[in-house]
């Protein structure tokens, strides 16, 4: 294995790297995020660089998605990565899934924040339908990709299998129109549903292609009976506000030329969606309503991230309004300045055309903001200090480098997507979605079982 | 409720009050000889049953209008919809004021609200412009007026105080009142509603607003932008839950703002009086906590006023929660007896009832065919900033089949807005898919509840986008926005072959 807790690139470095070049770095030091903050025996990831940072569900997603593309960028052994990613399998297969208040699960869905050590919940989190899809679209992916006729990697293919037909996604829908966002032991399903498109197409293509606890009904027209199909800034798009509700879906699924009974009626698709998006939220940095510093062509980028708060010293006599972790988005804020470079960076599939020059330029102007050669979760040039940096938020995020890992992966190579194009769950909840053409035509290529 | 529980409210003594009170029942009134028979009974003078007396008057009809003594929200002058506007315009000042640095003014020096002055302010304007409800108007205008306990007694007759009056027709506009709680505690510790709070004369240092409909958002704000400290506490997700997400959510971030209390997604379990004030338990999905206030407000949906007239005899079916039921003619059950306004309506808007009681006077009296689905009904609830709506939202249309694009304009587009920085909120003006078609429009703007007639004329006189592109809006003026999602539709019009085809135009 390389050692790769050295690599990362500089202010001086990013000047003068090819793209390629930088973005390998970049790419590799986001999983450099998983290496450190992983425990070894129970392959749980922290959600956060910080202290005390508790586990996220979704962050073990991205790790076991990243860990394939470890191994082919020669970052770690296939053995190394598949050890790694049978701890985490093993680790859910034997949790608590009494849906206890200390448990780890319930109906094969996970507790969004879990003990490191233990993997208790913490925090009262709620038992998270998104979350849980995330984790186990990235167990999917493991599956997808440790094929061999190896022990560790039958055995790897035999628990994702395990714990995916687990999931009771049907309980989920409480007998509803929609998925449940949430559950809690202290007081049953949260009140919150899914309404309009965001990243739970994944959620809703996972729950519609298991074998054993489908959603039942329209639950999936339901959904999209709520979308709102938008013309803003003279785009036509399929409406949702923070960047990453128009990426986390796409990491694994490629909807290039793929459309469902929406998008044939729109004559789009998700991918172009997502296009549109990116363009729209440098659209609305130019624009800059609300007239914050940095905002323009080469620095923008709203979307769930952590940012500045009243409560943070520093910025305690600051009179705007400040949203600490929030979900940013597009045109109707919460915006007060803080804008997320892994969203840009996570936008790359999408408009390479403008995104590395974006990229480019924001580690020009502010490299206060890539720390240890990772992105940092957010920025704010609205809120200098007294040497006139930009805010910048403390240590990493590993939803950020997932997601920037796996969308560099997918513009360099496409190997998540091809991967997952020959996954029989997702092209089972993309047909049963009603989505038809470009790939899901083909049969599946190497990597379907 | 007790008003004896309520310390801070005090019977009304006021001039106006007296003038406005001696004007709607009066104490020495005596009820006219009934006629034979008239053309139109109507029960219940709120705006439905005064609108549709006054029209049937005018055409020549012999009407009798009927107040029903125990019917509160059907009385005259009775309702909160002039009150709560004319606080919410003191309100605005105040936070303007306060806001003046926006503004590169400064902020008065001592901003001191005189609550009574501001109630004072809220009766005289309600008695001014219920002038022109007075008893004596109607029957000026020929109308019998009676006040009584109402009873059908047969499908073309009813009694008021046991005085037989013969119909040919009758409508039931007889309205909603505000509905009562369930909360363990609430009644013994008191509370507010859209019927006596602006009777309050002072301000509650501490209020909870329970609900999160339109009345409950803008008393939340005015109150809390008159000083009290504001606490508003819905059980949904979010507030105005027939509204579209990102204008509820710019109301929820409006209140964080103005520094309400926002609490989400929470219930009230329990109400109790610990040494004067009134301790309130909630809870928020498992999350369990008690604050205390000095005032609670409630206003949480409105139950139709169908007891005790006895419909049963005059074979008018009804749902205690649902109300009177009506076709979209607004005939109910009985073909000679229609019904108007909240008593029957989904939709309680005082806008609403009059334009429901024009329909009954037409079909009723005029033999008309005329449908309540015909309706163009635009509705606003005014908060800052306003949040208006007219015809389909989106879910609808694509729960209907119907393909809807959306042309969206942020009012930080709208010069005007930005001039006037009140530049939070959009105008979304939907139409049918690759048409110019209007469907429907929402607005959240500081003036969204007058440019949204805009649209409503549009949508009822059949004007699309295209020709709305072709209207000239003043500049610079926030309606702009309409325009400018116009022509935001006009540009979509380029296809790639016209845009082929002027290229090779304009290529020499």
């Amino acid at each position: 294995m390389m050692n790769i807790t050295t690599a990362g690139v500089s202010l001086i470095q990013a000047s003068v790297l090819t793209d390629e070049a930088l973005l390998d770095q970049l790419q590799c030091a986001a999983f450099d995020y998983f290496l450190k903050t992983v425990n070894p025996l129970n392959g749980l990831v922290a959600d956060t660089s910080r202290d005390n940072s508790p586990v996220s569900i979704a962050v073990v997603g991205f790790a076991l998605a990243s860990y394939p593309v470890a191994v082919e960028r020669g970052w770690i052994e296939r053995a190394d990565a598949a050890q790694r990613s049978l701890a985490a399998l093993r680790f859910f297969r034997d949790s608590d899934q009494s849906g206890s208040p200390t448990a780890t699960g319930f109906k094969g869905f996970y507790y969004h924040f879990l003990d490191h050590r233990t993997g208790a919940r913490v925090w009262r989190s709620e038992l998270s339908m998104i979350d849980t899809a995330l984790l186990i679209a990235g167990a999917l992916t493991a599956s997808m990709y440790f094929t061999a006729d190896t022990t560790d990697e039958i055995a790897l293919r035999g628990l994702v299998d395990f714990l995916y037909r687990r999931i009771d996604w049907r309980w989920a829908q409480n007998d509803g129109d929609t998925i449940r966002q949430g559950w809690k032991p202290e007081c049953g399903f949260l009140h919150y549903g899914w309404e309009g498109y965001s990243e739970a197409i994944l959620l809703y293509v996972l729950a519609m292609g298991s074998p054993t606890h489908p959603i039942v009904g329209d639950c999936y027209k339901a959904w999209t009976a709520t979308y709102q199909w938008e013309n803003l800034y003279n785009y036509d798009y399929l409406y949702a506000g923070p960047l990453f509700m128009h990426h986390f879906s796409h990491a694994w699924i490629d909807f290039r030329g793929i459309r469902d009974r929406f998008m044939r009626e729109k004559r789009s698709d998700y991918f172009e969606n997502s296009r549109r998006a990116v363009y729209i939220h440098r659209e609305y940095a130019q624009r800059n309503p609300h007239e914050f510093a940095g905002y323009d062509e080469n620095c923008w980028g709203l979307s769930a991230c952590d940012g500045p708060s009243d409560e943070q010293p520093g910025v305690s006599n600051e009179t705007r309004r400040l949203f600490g972790y929030a979900a940013r988005g597009v045109p109707y804020g919460p915006d007060d300045g803080t804008v997320s470079p892994a969203s840009v960076l996570a936008s790359l599939p999408f408009a390479p055309e403008i995104v590395l020059d974006t990229v480019r330029s924001m580690i020009a102007r502010y490299p206060e903001m890539l720390r240890d050669g990772r992105l940092s979760s957010s920025f704010n040039p609205t809120l200098t200090d007294a040497n006139k940096c930009a805010w910048v938020s403390a240590g990493h995020f590993g939803l950020d480098q997932g997601i920037v890992l796996m969308m560099i992966e997918n513009h360099r190579t496409e190997r998540i997507w091809q991967l997952m194009r020959g996954c029989p769950i997702i092209r089972n909840g993309l047909h049963n979605a009603g989505f038809r053409g470009g790939w899901l035509q083909a049969p599946p290529v190497d990597g379907a079982s | 409720m007790s008003l004896q529980n309520n310390a801070s409210i005090i019977p009304p003594q006021h001039a106006d009050e007296r003038e406005r009170l001696a004007d709607v029942p009066p104490a020495t009134w005596e009820n006219p000889k009934p006629a034979d028979r008239y053309h139109l009974v109507i029960v219940g003078a709120g705006a439905a049953g005064r609108t549709a007396a006054e029209m049937a008057a005018t055409l020549g009809a012999k009407v009798a209008l009927i107040e029903h003594r125990l019917i509160g929200a059907g009385r005259l002058n009775a309702g909160s919809v002039i009150p709560s506007k004319t606080i919410i315009r003191t309100s605005r000042l105040y936070a303007e004021m306060r806001d003046a640095k926006r503004y590169g003014a400064q902020i008065p020096g001592d901003i001191r609200v005189d609550f009574a002055a501001v109630m004072e302010r809220v009766r005289r304007i309600r008695t001014h412009l219920s002038g022109g409800d007075s008893v004596r108007r109607l029957t000026a205008a020929g109308v019998d007026m009676f006040f009584g306990e109402v009873r059908f007694t047969g499908t073309d007759t009813l009694t008021v105080d046991g005085e037989k009056l013969r119909f040919k027709k009758a409508m039931i506009a007889t309205g909603a009142r505000a509905d009562s709680s369930a909360i363990p505690g609430l009644t013994e510790a008191g509370y507010l509603t859209n019927e006596n709070v602006f009777e309050l004369t002072e301000l509650p240092r501490r209020l909870l607003v329970i609900g999160g409909g339109p009345l409950a958002c803008e008393l939340a704000q005015a109150f809390c932008r008159l000083g009290a400290q504001t606490t508003i506490v819905q059980d949904l997700p979010l507030f105005l839950g027939g509204e579209e997400r990102d204008a509820a959510q710019i109301l929820s971030d409006a209140f964080a703002r103005d520094g309400i209390e926002v609490r989400l997604n929470t219930s009230v379990v329990a109400v109790r009086v610990e040494d004067g004030q009134k301790l309130v338990d909630l809870v928020s999905d498992d999350y369990k906590y008690t604050i205390a206030v000095d005032a609670i407000f409630i206003s949480i949906g409105r139950s139709p006023n169908v007891e005790g007239l006895n419909l049963e005899a005059a074979g008018v079916d009804y749902d205690a929660s649902a109300g009177i039921r009506a076709d979209d003619f607004l005939r109910t059950s009985n073909p000679h007896i229609y019904a108007a306004g909240d008593v029957s309506l989904k939709d309680k808007y005082t806008h609403t009832a009059t334009a429901s009681a024009r329909i009954v006077v037409h079909n009723a009296l005029l033999r008309g065919r005329e449908r309540l689905s015909a309706l163009v009904i635009p509705w606003c609830t005014f908060t800052d900033p306003e949040i208006a709506h007219v015809g389909l939202y989106v879910r609808e249309a694509n729960r209907q089949s119907i393909p809807i694009k959306t042309f969206t304009i942020p009012m930080h587009e709208v010069d005007r807005a930005v001039t006037d920085s009140e530049d939070g909120g959009f105008v979304k003006i939907h139409v049918r898919e690759r048409t110019d078609q209007i469907l429907g429009a929402t607005i959240v703007a500081h003036h969204a509840g007058d440019m949204i007639n805009e649209i409503t004329l549009a949508m009822v006189a059949g004007i699309g986008l295209r020709t709305l592109a072709r209207v000239i809006h003043a500049y610079p003026t926030q309606a702009e926005a309409i325009k400018k999602a116009a022509d935001a539709y006009n540009r979509t019009r380029l296809t790639p072959r016209i845009e082929s085809r002027l290229h090779r135009w304009f290529s020499w």
